[in-house]
């Protein structure tokens, strides 16, 4: 690996490097984040190399291994290029063929093609999937360009040249100035202006200050940042290092989590390499700026996603908040100033400061000159997961509707059903009705809807989802996850998920949606940390917008989607019903009994209601009822 | 539990000072050691967290604080197989709680618990970071993607 120790010297290198890309080179790329190797990438990256060398098409293909390429449910995926074939769902067996067609004779293979879920139709070309191309992605659109264990990738897309340019030509302050200028907010939580946080820790006093990242990705069902450093680490590293030296700090912590590990391999490798060639350490390319990093793994807490207990932790104690009358970035770890990003905050630095603030606040919502807070800027990445066709990961520009990125960019509801909800900001956020399927999504209107930005969680619900069901799932989240220091916290939302536990076992009583709207309110008020106050948002957007389907658990005793089990019972249709026997056989209950070629019946006492036979019926003839069965005494039920 | 030498030919308690060492005998890396330790054993073993006391001289109780404070600590020796199904957000709509009552009924066992001949321990986790695959059975690091309750045999049978 070349050492740079200047900036002149870094960037011939990085001219050298960006001029050994050729863009019609022919290169088979293929995704192997977490995702894709949960899929099998590794085996198609064994039989490619396999291929390449008995076929002797060493100097004619090469194999990039990248990071996550964000769609993951068709994975493992491949792209080819030049031409930007997509091939999806690919198996170790395929390879050959794939060789054989596409790399030596240029010929697609129709069978591999990804079928657009609202067309029906084959689509051959990346950029012609409306799943990318109504994307705009400025930030994860890099992970298809790179191998993210090389740092070289990265300098020969233009990688580090923020951080040679913020050396050499700008004062900390004017790298503050221009951040505060963008708008750009923070990704993580609240989406509080990054430039006046960088601005406050740049003059706090102290001689030593720290810059930290939080990627603890708390917020169940979100991945974005596992995307970023998984396809991309140099660039939160990048970003880190321009923040460090605007701020005036020379350490530096990552909290990740301890479920993403091989985000911390790969963090810890593009630190290595960075030290090695002088872009990171001592004398940061001749400037004189020291800077070191350092990373830290999560202990499976939720709360250490909280600023004050993400310090804590970092100081090897139990992550418990503190109250927030002195501020992180006076006294934060270890009592000296401190600034917090979200590891997507991070990674746009570099982007700023390379295309320049106009570029920049000409994405989004609203007018930041003169207010960082008048607007949303830039992209976000959210994780597109639940009940949609095409779920991953989707950077879109801050203002775009629910609508286009739901129907445009998820191709829609999966089986045709209907859309029901999307909760947005995990655990502290809420749950958004159709209605508002036109919201703009930027920080202040998903606020104003009940819900939050949060780390970019985005789950999609159809009409077999139950709101109550999915309140009572935040709760029991919250209750489990609550550190226990404040008493509203610890007491409170566990009595919220009692009543809302009762209504969906059945015992939902008058005056139940009464109490629960108090105790939100005393939650919400008196929370020491946001975990507790913002707790009770789940309950609340789903009171707000879905308050039939509480009237009916509690006065109907039913559940309408069909979820809450003491709420529903199982029959089969006498007509579809062929008599296989199936679901006789996989039944753990032998609750289902019938003559052979004769439609079945379920023994409704014996029914655990786990759903085994509606996996097994070919016929789809097992329903599931709302209500109890008539003939099953309410204590009785299988809960 | 008694004192043995590891494949490595050092003693336990010589492993775990050499994880110590690894991090410079500092305070605040207790839960990165506690990290490491628990990679080594499998768990966290009462003797092991004594000695580590006494070696970074801090209070046995401000181990244990740590240890039960945070999820990804266990007291307790883990089965040869740790099962982690998913009930994040993503996958509890897609049905993971399902799945985790079928692993719990097929095991006989609830989460999070081990089997008596230390086989399988089964925990229920929010979040993989595989949402997009849900529902999301890991074991032991090997993913399973879009499990339904019909799929746990297979996937125990695979583990055995
Ligand atoms: C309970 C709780 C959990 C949080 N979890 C995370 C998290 O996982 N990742 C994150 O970046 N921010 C999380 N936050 C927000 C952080 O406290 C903090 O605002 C953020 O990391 C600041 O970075 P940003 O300004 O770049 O968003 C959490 C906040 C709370 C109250
Ligand atoms: S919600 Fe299960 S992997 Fe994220």
């Amino acid at each position: 690996m070349r050492q740079v120790n200047n900036v002149a010297a870094f960037q011939s290198w990085q001219d050298e490097l960006m001029k050994s890309r050729n863009p019609n080179a022919r290169i088979i790329i293929i995704s192997s984040g977490t995702c894709g190797i949960a899929n099998g990438s590794k085996f198609i990256i064994e039989a490619l190399t396999e291929q390449i060398r008995k076929h002797n098409l060493d100097s004619q293909v090469s194999l990039r291994v990248t990071g996550c390429l964000s769609f993951c449910q068709i994975e493992p995926l491949i792209e080819i290029q030049p031409e930007s074939i997509l091939y999806t769902g690919v198996k170790p067996e395929d390879v050959p063929e794939i060789m054989e067609q596409t790399i030596k004779n240029k010929k697609i293979i129709e069978r591999l093609l990804y079928i657009d879920p609202v067309t029906g139709k084959k689509v051959t070309y990346a950029d012609e999937i409306p799943f990318y191309n109504k994307q705009s992605r400025i930030i994860s659109g890099d992970n298809l360009k790179i191998d993210p264990t090389k740092i070289e990738d990265y300098i020969s897309i233009g990688g580090y040249s923020a951080l040679a340019k913020a050396l050499s030509t700008m004062k900390p302050e004017a790298i503050i100035d221009m951040i505060k200028k963008s708008g750009l907010r923070g990704r993580g939580g609240g989406g509080f202006p990054a430039g006046v946080k960088w601005e406050s820790c740049h003059k706090a006093h102290g001689d030593l200050k720290y810059v930290i990242c939080n990627a603890d990705e708390g917020d169940p069902g979100a991945y974005a940042n596992r995307g970023l450093l998984e396809g991309n680490p140099h660039s939160v590293l990048e970003g880190m290092i321009i923040g460090a030296y605007a701020i005036g700090s020379n350490i530096g912590y990552i909290y990740i989590r301890d479920e993403y590990p091989l985000a911390v391999e790969l963090f810890e490798n593009a630190i290595k390499q960075a030290e090695e060639c002088g872009l990171l350490g001592r004398n940061i390319l001749g400037s004189g700026f020291n800077f070191v990093m350092n990373i830290n793994r999560g202990g499976g807490a939720f709360v250490c996603g909280e600023s004050s207990a993400l310090m804590a932790s970092l100081e090897g104690k139990i992550g418990e908040p503190r109250a927030k009358y002195i501020h992180m970035v006076e006294r934060g770890l270890y009592d000296r100033p401190s600034c917090l990003n979200n590891v997507e905050t991070w990674a746009n630095i570099p982007l700023i400061l390379n295309k320049d603030v106009d570029w920049f606040t000409k994405i989004g919502t609203g007018d930041v000159t003169n207010n960082p807070w008048g607007g949303s800027k830039g992209t976000k990445i959210f994780s597109l997961v639940g009940k949609v066709n095409n779920t991953g990961l989707v950077e879109v520009p801050m203002g775009i509707t629910l609508r286009e990125i739901v129907y445009g960019i998820g191709g829609g509801i999966r089986g045709n059903k209907r859309f029901k909800a999307v909760q947005t900001g995990g655990p502290s956020g809420g749950c958004i009705p159709d209605k508002l399927l036109d919201l703009q999504v930027d920080y202040d209107r998903l606020t104003e809807a009940g819900s939050m930005m949060g780390s970019g969680g985005m789950i999609v619900m159809d009409e077999y989802g139950c709101m109550v069901d999915v309140a009572c799932y935040f709760l029991n989240f919250l209750r489990e996850e609550s550190c226990g220091k404040c008493v509203p916290c610890r007491e409170g939302i566990e009595r919220m998920w009692e009543i809302l536990n009762d209504i969906c076992e059945g015992r939902g009583q008058k005056g139940n949606i009464e109490l629960l709207m108090e105790l939100s309110e005393m939650v919400k008020d008196s929370a020491l940390c946001q975990l507790g106050a913002t707790a009770p948002n789940p309950v609340l957007t789903t009171l707000k917008y879905f308050y039939d389907e509480y009237e009916a658990h509690i006065k109907e005793e039913k559940c309408p989607a069909g979820v809450c089990k003491a709420l529903i019972h199982y029959t089969i249709d006498e007509v579809s019903c062929k008599g296989c026997g199936a679901c006789v056989k996989s039944c753990p209950g032998e609750a289902i009994s019938g003559e052979k070629k004769k439609p079945h019946k379920i023994d409704q006492e014996r029914c655990i209601k786990c759903g085994v036979c509606i996996d097994t019926c070919k016929f789809e003839s097992v329903k599931i009822i709302p209500g109890r069965h008539p003939s099953v005494k309410k204590e009785l039920v299988n809960v | 539990m008694p004192i043995t030498t590891m494949p490595t030919g050092l003693t336990e308690l010589e492993k775990v000072d050499e994880i110590i060492e690894s991090h410079y005998w500092e305070e605040s890396a207790l839960i990165g050691i506690l990290q490491d330790v628990q990679r080594e054993f499998n768990y966290l073993p009462r003797p092991l967290l004594k000695h580590i006391a006494q070696r970074l001289d801090i209070p046995l109780n401000r181990i244990y604080s740590v240890a039960t404070f945070y999820r990804a600590f266990t007291l307790k020796p883990r089965g040869k197989y740790t099962i982690s199904a998913c009930l994040g957000t993503a996958c509890h709509v897609r049905g993971g709680k399902r799945v985790v009552e079928e692993l719990e009924r097929r095991l006989g066992i609830k989460a999070p618990d081990t089997t008596n001949d230390l086989k399988y321990s089964l925990q229920a986790v929010n979040c993989l970071g595989a949402c997009a695959l849900g529902p999301v059975v890991v074991v032991n690091g090997e993913y399973h993607a879009q499990i339904t309750p019909k799929k746990v045999s297979g996937i125990l049978k695979q583990y055995q």
